[in-house]
Order: structure tokens, then C-alpha cells, then sequence
């Protein structure tokens, strides 16, 4: 008969299609588990009583008492918040301008402009670590957070203006059009229909330059003076003395404040 | 008081080598409701651009009010416009929507209220102050732009197909609204639309427009009635064209030898001469059937198809070899206009007004 046989090869081509399933389920579930399990494990180690060993001597919260009261810590978030806040500010600014400038008017120059700018997003770290070092030697600038906040805008620049023109590419210039049509003049317009609709644009470029700033070793290793120790330097300088609980307890930390800071960005591009 | 609220004088506007519009001369008077009609690409939303001052002009000058406007940017002309995409603020809710160009003229706020409710109420919007334009329908939105624009009480409104995203039924429904609300307000309504009917159905006056330049500006029954071109007559309604010769001419008649058949035209222009090349333009709906020939200049016709579309009858009627006209008879459904099956014989009669002399 035609038709059991028939449910027959339909049963045979679920039970495939399922086990096909299974395996890409376990599959993913084992790219999240590569993924997250040495970041959960730092966190659980950050709250082990024991110094040395891997094994779990009980739950502390120890290691982030000495975290709060290490005053050269201290010292360095300070200036990686103060480098942040500052090559953010500036960064935030440039960049937006650039973007305006690149995607509303046309010049004799744009498409060189263009590449030009998305350079530093490109090249690694450590060349334009050597460049930057290079620069302020011959200007015989004097290195210090003066010198880290200008690299970091270097780089910050690029990534505000990339994240702000993605935001433009989709702006409906009859909006703009309508606001001076309803008597507004440029600055107005500017004011109360460009700037608030591109406002998630550039929160969010300016919440990723704060973080690619918070987050940067290579340059501020070369460009940073005496005094200028940023809060990655330090970890650095601590790390070669092995690494202690206290540094887990600084990343787990660490981890906390970038979740945020995404919840956050994430949040205001949704808008 | 000036004699136009807009007035256009010698109007160019190139875009790089491209003209969209070509020396365009236009008095817009004030109180009308006028359409800039043409097919896509045909300069009709540039000119409304140039009005609005969006554009400025490469060559000639545009006077709103009697005023020369120059350079003057959009947010210092007295006009108002009405986008094809709405251009809501997204931003902002219905109100600050309404409101925006009340506050940038420095209004004291609870003047403003009042005049946003007002508008609002005049578009049947009242209750929805509070939304944001993404809340609402495409005929709600439509009806915001336009309380956002009205609002002002500008001089003149510029309309950029306002209708265009809507379906067919409340298309028809807007534009009656639209027309009450011009009459209602009195203001001048500049409006821009690529459907035909939709100019007919709202406009006092028209001006058609093709490859930038206007070809022929006129009431609807003008337009319709006496196409001053080839192109007007074909974009305005159905129309035959069919190409013949002039063979005699006598009185603003003429006699026109189409494939054999022996047209009558009336309202001949002037400098019309027998020989000429010329094409003759006449409604499928001025045409009538006969059984019978009704007089002598009645041409025969074969059936060649019938189309019944409920309000009226359509047939083919190949006339001559290789001559096809269409023919509307209205359904009347009391005898008055007779049927008529394919293949039969039939004879096709007009007044002879009805038939247009084209020379372009």
C-alpha cells in the first residue's frame, strides 16, 4: 500500500529533522558556554576567600574591601574617568560636526575625506600608538592625561562620526525642510529637529567612544607620562606580580559598568 | 492689494544641465484653487519648490503678494506647506506639531492653545493632542499636516500631492474635504498633483505642465473641452486621436480626410489650410451609434468590441482600415442610447464642436 509507506518516510525525515535540531541547539548552546564560562568563572573567583589556590575556600567579600581602599587604584580611575569624560566630550562634538559636514554637503574633496576618516577605526592600535608617540616627541609636547585625552579624541572622532552618519543616512530632509517652512530659521531647525532626532545617534557614539576610552591600553601605554596612569596601565603593572583576587574583583567590576553602559546605549538607540 | 497671490515671470530652474522647469510665466490669483498637473518629472513640485523657497531660481522672478521674493529663505515667505510625506516632526506630539510654527513666531503660549485646538478641530482631530504622528492613521496624519500648515492662516498653501498615499475611497473623501476647507478658509491653495481627475474634481483653475514648461492653464471645463495641444488632450480624460488632412475649410469648419473617412471639425483655429497635416481629437463620450445614418456626414463602422462597465457601454468601432475609435454610451437603461452587439454595422455622428483641430 502507498500510503503507510509514505507516512512511514515522513516519520524517518521528522525524526532526522529533529535530531538535526538537537545538534544545532547543543551547538549554540556550546558557543555561549566558550563564550561566558572564563567570564563567569572570574566573577565566582572574585568571591573566593582563597589567595592562591584555584579551589573554593568560601564566599568573601574581602577582595573588594582591598579594592575600595587601594588609594593607587583609586588614583588611576580617577584619570581614566577624567581622560573618558574629556576625549568623549571632545570626541562627541568633533565628531557629529564631521558627520553633518560629510553627509550634507558636497565638496571637491569628500571621497578622500571620507577614507581619511574611517583610518583610525582601520589601523591597528600599536602603529597608531607609534605615530602618536612620534607626533608629540617632534612637537616636544610634554606627555601626560593632556596627551592620552588627545589620542583617545583621535581615534573617537571616527567611531562618533561612523555611529552619527548611520543615524543621518536614514534623517528625511523634508523634516527639515517642513521646520523652515513653519518660520524656524537654520539654528532653529538645527535646535528643535535635527539635533533632538539625531540625539540617540549621538548618545550612542558617545557612550561607545567613552568606553573604547576606558577600555584602551596600547596608545595610552605609549602616549601616557609620569603621573598619567590610567586605570588599564595599572592593572597592567599589577597583573606582572601574578594576578590576585583583587583584580578579578576590579573586573567583575569592570564587567558590571560596560553592562550598564550597553543597557544603556541600547536603550536610547531603540528610541 | 496685489492682482496675484503668487505670480511666476519667466521661471527657469536648471539642476546642472537638466532644466526641471523652462521659462514658466503664471499669475495665481488670490482666494483660487489651483493645480499644477503633469506626469512625473514634469517640474510641476520644483515650481511649488520655487514658490516655497526651497529652490531658488536660476533665471526669472517669483512675487508673492506682490513682493518680489528673491533670495528670501522659506522661513520668511508668508506660504505654507503641505508635504507629499507629511514631514510630521516625529518628535513631537500632534499638538507640538500644530504648534511649532505658532512658537517660532512667538506667540503667547495660551494664544497658541487656543489656535491649535481651533485647527485641530477644523481637521476633526480634537482627542488626539497627545499622540505622536506614529500613532496615527495615513488620513489622520494628513489631516495633522494640514492643521499644522492652515494653522498659520498663510497667504497661500502649497500642497505636494497630499492625497498620494492614500487609498481610492479616501482619496475621494479628502478631496471634497479639501475643497470645502479651501472655501471655508479662503486662502489660496497651490496644489500639485500628477491624477487628473483629482485636479478636475477640486480646482478653479489648472495649469498642465510637461517637460517643465506649462502647456496650457485654464478652468477644468476648459481644459477639458478645448485641449490646446495634443499632449493636454491625451492627459486630460480619454480622448481619440486620429491623424489626418485637411481637404476643405470653410467658416471655423473644416473637413478632415482620416484613413479614408471624412471627418467634420468644429472651432477650427485660424490659419488652418487645406493640406495641412493635422490631428483630430474628439471624446468617446460626444460620439454617438446609430443603426440608421442619421445625416449625411455620418461615417460607418464595424463593431469590433464591446465592453460593459456598468455606468456605461464601451465600444470599438473600427471606422475605416485601419482607424479604431472608442465610443462611451451611457447606460441609461430607458432606450435612449440603443445597444449595440459586435460585428454589427453601426454609424458614428458628433457635433461638430466636439470634434478638435489639433495642429500640435
Amino acid at each position: 500500500m502507498k500510503l503507510p509507506n509514505k507516512a512511514r518516510a515522513g516519520n524517518r525525515s521528522r525524526r532526522a529533522s529533529g535530531l538535526l535540531r538537537h545538534g544545532l541547539t547543543a551547538h549554540g548552546v556550546l558557543c555561549y558556554v566558550f563564550l561566558y564560562l572564563p567570564i563567569l568563572v572570574l566573577v565566582a573567583f572574585s568571591f573566593n576567600a582563597s589567595r592562591y589556590s584555584g579551589l573554593w575556600r568560601g564566599f568573601t567579600l574581602q577582595w573588594y574591601e582591598a579594592l575600595f581602599s587601594n588609594a593607587a587604584l583609586g588614583a588611576a580611575l580617577r584619570t581614566s574617568l577624567v581622560v573618558a569624560l574629556a576625549s568623549t566630550a571632545i570626541s562627541t562634538v568633533l565628531g557629529t560636526a564631521v558627520a553633518l559636514g560629510l553627509e550634507r554637503f558636497a565638496f571637491r574633496f569628500r571621497p578622500l575625506m571620507d577614507v581619511l576618516l574611517y583610518l583610525p577605526i582601520i589601523i591597528p592600535d600599536i602603529a597608531m600608538a607609534v605615530m602618536l608617540l612620534l607626533f608629540f616627541v617632534l612637537t616636544r609636547v610634554p606627555l601626560g592625561v593632556g596627551t592620552i585625552v588627545v589620542s583617545h579624541v583621535a581615534f573617537n572622532v571616527s567611531y562618533v562620526a561612523l555611529v552619527v552618519r548611520a543615524r543621518l543616512a536614514y534623517f528625511d530632509i523634508s523634516l527639515e525642510e517642513a521646520a523652515q517652512d513653519l518660520y524656524a530659521d537654520e539654528w532653529q531647525t538645527f535646535r528643535r529637529v535635527t539635533l533632538p532626532l539625531l540625539m540617540p545617534g549621538i548618545l550612542g557614539g558617545a557612550l561607545l567612544a567613552f568606553t573604547l576610552s576606558l577600555d584602551d591600553f596600547v596608545i595610552a601605554f605609549f602616549v601616557s607620562g609620569p603621573g598619567a596612569t590610567t586605570l588599564p596601565l595599572r592593572v597592567y603593572s599589577m597583573i606582572k606580580l601574578g594576578v590576585t583576587p583583587e583584580i578579578n574583583a576590579l573586573s567583575s567590576l569592570m564587567l558590571l559598568a560596560s553592562i550598564g553602559l550597553i543597557a544603556l546605549s541600547g536603550a536610547l538607540s531603540r528610541r | 492689494m496685489a492682482e496675484y497671490a503668487v505670480e511666476l515671470r519667466n521661471v527657469s530652474k536648471f539642476f546642472g544641465s537638466v532644466a526641471a522647469v523652462r521659462n514658466v510665466t503664471l499669475g495665481i490669483r488670490e482666494g483660487e484653487f489651483f493645480s499644477l498637473l503633469g506626469p512625473s518629472g514634469c517640474g510641476k513640485t520644483t515650481t511649488l519648490r520655487l514658490i516655497a523657497g526651497f529652490e531658488l531660481p536660476t533665471a526669472g522672478e517669483v512675487y508673492i503678494g506682490g513682493e518680489l521674493q528673491g533670495d528670501t529663505p522659506p522661513y520668511r515667505r508668508p506660504v505654507n506647506t503641505v508635504f507629499q510625506n507629511y514631514a510630521l516632526f516625529p518628535h513631537m506630539t500632534v499638538y507640538e506639531n500644530v504648534a511649532f510654527g505658532l512658537r517660532m513666531r512667538r506667540l503667547p503660549e495660551n494664544e497658541i492653545r487656543r489656535q491649535v485646538h481651533e485647527a485641530l478641530e477644523m481637521v476633526r482631530l480634537s482627542g488626539l493632542e497627545r499622540r505622536r504622528p506614529r500613532e496615527l492613521s495615513g488620513g489622520q496624519q494628513q489631516r495633522v499636516a494640514l492643521a499644522r500648515a492652515l494653522v498659520n492662516r498663510p497667504r497661500v498653501l502649497l500642497l505636494d500631492e497630499p492625497l498620494g498615499a492614500l487609498d481610492q475611497k479616501l482619496r475621494r473623501a479628502m478631496q471634497l474635504e479639501l475643497k470645502n476647507l479651501q472655501q471655508q478658509v479662503g486662502i489660496t491653495f497651490i496644489y500639485v498633483t500628477h491624477d487628473q481627475e483629482e485636479a478636475m474634481t477640486m480646482s478653479d483653475r489648472i495649469a498642465v505642465m510637461d517637460q517643465g514648461a506649462i502647456l496650457q492653464v485654464g478652468t477644468p471645463a476648459e481644459i477639458y473641452e478645448c485641449p490646446a495641444s495634443r499632449f493636454v488632450a491625451d492627459f486630460i480624460g480619454e480622448t481619440n486621436l486620429l491623424e489626418g488632412k485637411v481637404v476643405e475649410v470653410w467658416d471655423h469648419h473644416a473637413l478632415v480626410l482620416v484613413d479614408g473617412a471624412r471627418m467634420v471639425c468644429g472651432a477650427v483655429p485660424e490659419g488652418v489650410r487645406v493640406g495641412q497635416r493635422v490631428t483630430v481629437a474628439i471624446r468617446p463620450e460626444r460620439i454617438s451609434l446609430h443603426a440608421q445614418p442619421p445625416g449625411p456626414l455620418a461615417i460607418p463602422g464595424i463593431v469590433r468590441d464591446v465592453v460593459y462597465t456598468g455606468a456605461d457601454i464601451r465600444y470599438m468601432v473600427r471606422m475605416a482600415d485601419r482607424v479604431t475609435v472608442l465610443v462611451r454610451s451611457p447606460n441609461t437603461g430607458n432606450g435612449s442610447t440603443p445597444h449595440f452587439l459586435r460585428n454589427e454595422t453601426v454609424y458614428l455622428s458628433w457635433r461638430p464642436e466636439s470634434a478638435r483641430l489639433l495642429v500640435a
